[in-house]
């Protein structure tokens, strides 16, 4: 049996009114993939600047790696705890209160980072394409936001079946360029062994691979935000693993594709630098079909991806208003269109205020930051539920195999990954860090007074062991 | 242990923490912005030849080069802004520190909370 904790409460004419349970393992994919797709289109590549165009391929599979034990270990305690806030809530019932108000702050700022770096994103492709001098991003950002925001305000079915469908576009584009550049032979459109040279495939050796782990993580960034629909989907047991598992495939596939494309149609000093190296390969290939498909799919990519982030954001939001971790005013539900309008409201101008302050590669780094704390958390958050409650102690909707393997290997590559954002970004992550050093003492020492002790355990499981 | 009953907080209290929250999001990611603190740490090491060759570019590249519109000349600033991968100890050792002791606390204090919620919980009943 696998229960869902407490839906959130709104009273409309004496009946409480909670979020809508009417999303299946489609959207579950939709979800996480249409959040992480966008990393194919831009993000990945700077990979390649930090470390080479290998590295970044290096990067692409051991990151790849440590997605895989993200959504192993996510998967089993999601199927588990299955409720809105999806790491937060797992934090809430296994390490503690302090710990979820983190999870809960990493997943808005990894998200809020993600769409205003998908907006930004957006914003820029479509002023090259038009190529009028003058023309700026800035509205292209404001209305991408915006738009995006009062659809999330307006449903969650209709939001997820948007992103199912133009993730869908994005994801094939693709596959049309990888097999329409005839990647089975070399030399008539692409020139790896020309581009990826003994002399230049590592230019700043090693210690380029480790440090091209920063965007390395931006091949799959966002899909452990499968789990923030937990409490709308039908059947989380069956619908989260399987959305979350399929996503994880298809971005594999995705990223080794994208990588082989783009690694032989450009220079990795311009593959580093470019903000569109899925549409420069488009262009390079010299067919405006392509080209113009790219462009398109770009814009999809980013579309659907910061679409996902308002989506999963928000509720990591309203799931603190809810337990009184911030006050319960965030927490209310719309009583027609049953979203966490506040919350969607309330994050809408500090997306948009940094989508006009930062550029794309701060913004992706404050996300990628936020992530590696996520994920260092979720490796220990695994242990502590196995020891806390052991197989067979409670029904898990899934058990990951090779326990605690998994939690190991992502552990360690979270350490690579802090030394990696040190080498090159390391003043941020201090700063980011001593922000949350900071609101952390703020929470534990101010505001849990005003947080109901046991009201905040909802699930029905014995008492964990050694407590 | 008796249940523990939360203070009611007042409308004013509920705006004054969330701007509590709003100022603390904006200090932490506009700071650094502010500050320089943001941003990739890359220099140019700057060339006297701005040739393909001396940029280390073989024909295929150049070829590449010239059709995303690039010279030599512009595309030296792209090709030349590197990475120097120098570990600086004493910023890391602080980053190690920081980074540790704000998970220690975190893990700390979660506990220390953690069992006030299984003791209302479970032992209450």
């Amino acid at each position: 049996m696998t229960v869902t904790a407490e839906s959130a409460g709104t009273a409309v004419n004496g009946d409480r009114v909670s979020l809508l349970r009417v999303l299946g393992p489609a959207h579950v994919w939709a979800l996480g993939v249409g959040i992480v797709l966008v990393g194919e289109f831009t993000g990945w590549n700077f990979s390649a600047d930090k470390g080479g165009a290998l590295a970044a391929l290096i990067v692409c599979w051991i990151v790849g790696l440590l997605y895989t034990s993200v959504a192993m270990i996510d998967s089993e305690v999601t199927s588990t705890v299955a409720a809105a806030g999806g790491q937060y809530a797992q934090a809430k019932h296994i390490v503690g209160p302090l710990m979820a108000f983190n999870v809960a702050l990493f997943l808005v700022f990894a998200y809020t980072m993600l769409e205003v770096s998908d907006a930004i994103l957006l914003g820029d492709t479509i002023v090259a394409k038009a190529g009028v001098e003058g023309l700026t991003h800035n509205s292209f950002i404001a209305a991408t936001i915006v738009v995006l925001a009062w659809l999330n305000y307006r449903g969650v079915l209709m939001t997820l079946n948007v992103n199912f469908v133009i993730t869908a576009i994005a994801y094939i584009s693709i596959v049309i360029l990888f097999f329409s550049v005839s990647p089975w032979t070399q030399g008539a459109v692409l020139k790896l062994n020309e581009l990826v040279t003994p002399n230049n495939a590592l230019p700043y050796g090693w210690i380029g691979v480790i440090a091209a782990f920063q965007f390395g993580i931006w091949y799959y960034l966002g899909i452990e935000g499968t789990t923030q629909a937990a409490e709308e989907v039908r059947s989380p047991a069956r619908s989260l693993p399987y959305g979350t598992m399929a996503g994880m495939i298809t971005l594999l596939i995705a990223a080794a594709m994208t990588w082989y494309v783009c690694a032989s149609l450009m220079p990795w000093e311009y593959l580093g630098i470019t903000y569109y190296p899925l549409w420069d390969a488009g262009k390079l290939t010299g067919s405006p079909l392509l080209e113009n498909l790219l462009f398109v799919a770009t814009l999809l990519a980013a579309l659907a991806s910061a679409n996902g982030c308002i989506n999963d954001a928000a509720r990591a939001w309203f799931s603190l208003g809810r337990d009184r971790y911030l006050p319960s005013w965030f927490s209310a539900v719309h009583p027609k269109y049953r979203t966490p309008y506040r919350s969607i409201l309330f994050l809408l101008p500090i997306a948009l205020a940094f989508a006009f302050i930062a550029d794309l590669n701060q913004a992706i780094t404050f996300s990628i930051l936020s992530g590696v704390l996520q994920y260092t958390f979720m490796s220990i958050n695994i242990m502590m539920f196995r020891k806390k409650w052991p197989l067979g102690t409670i029904r898990r909707g899934y058990t990951h195999p090779f326990h605690p393997l998994p939690a190991i290997v992502l552990f360690c590559l979270c350490v690579v990954t802090y030394f990696a954002i040190f080498l090159g970004f390391g003043s941020q992550l201090i700063a980011m860090t001593i922000f949350y050093f900071l609101i952390s003492v703020w929470f534990h020492f101010y505001r849990y007074k005003f947080v109901r002790r046991g009201d905040q355990f909802t699930m029905p499981w014995p008492k964990p062991q050694g407590y | 242990m008796p249940r523990y009953t939360p203070p009611e907080q007042s409308k004013a209290g509920q705006i004054f923490d969330i701007a509590v929250v709003v100022v603390a999001i904006f200090v932490a990611l506009w700071l650094p912005l502010k500050m320089g603190l943001a941003g990739a740490a890359k220099s140019i090491d700057a060339l006297d030849a701005k040739t393909w060759e001396a940029l280390g570019q073989n024909p295929t590249m150049a070829s590449i080069w010239e059709k995303l519109g690039y010279t030599p000349e512009t595309a030296h600033d792209v090709i030349q802004n590197r990475f120097h991968y120098v570990i600086d100890w004493p910023t890391l050792i602080i980053m190690a520190a920081v980074l540790i002791g704000y998970f220690v606390f975190l893990f700390r204090a979660s506990d220390r909370e953690y069992r006030d919620v299984i003791k209302e919980k479970f032992d209450d009943k």
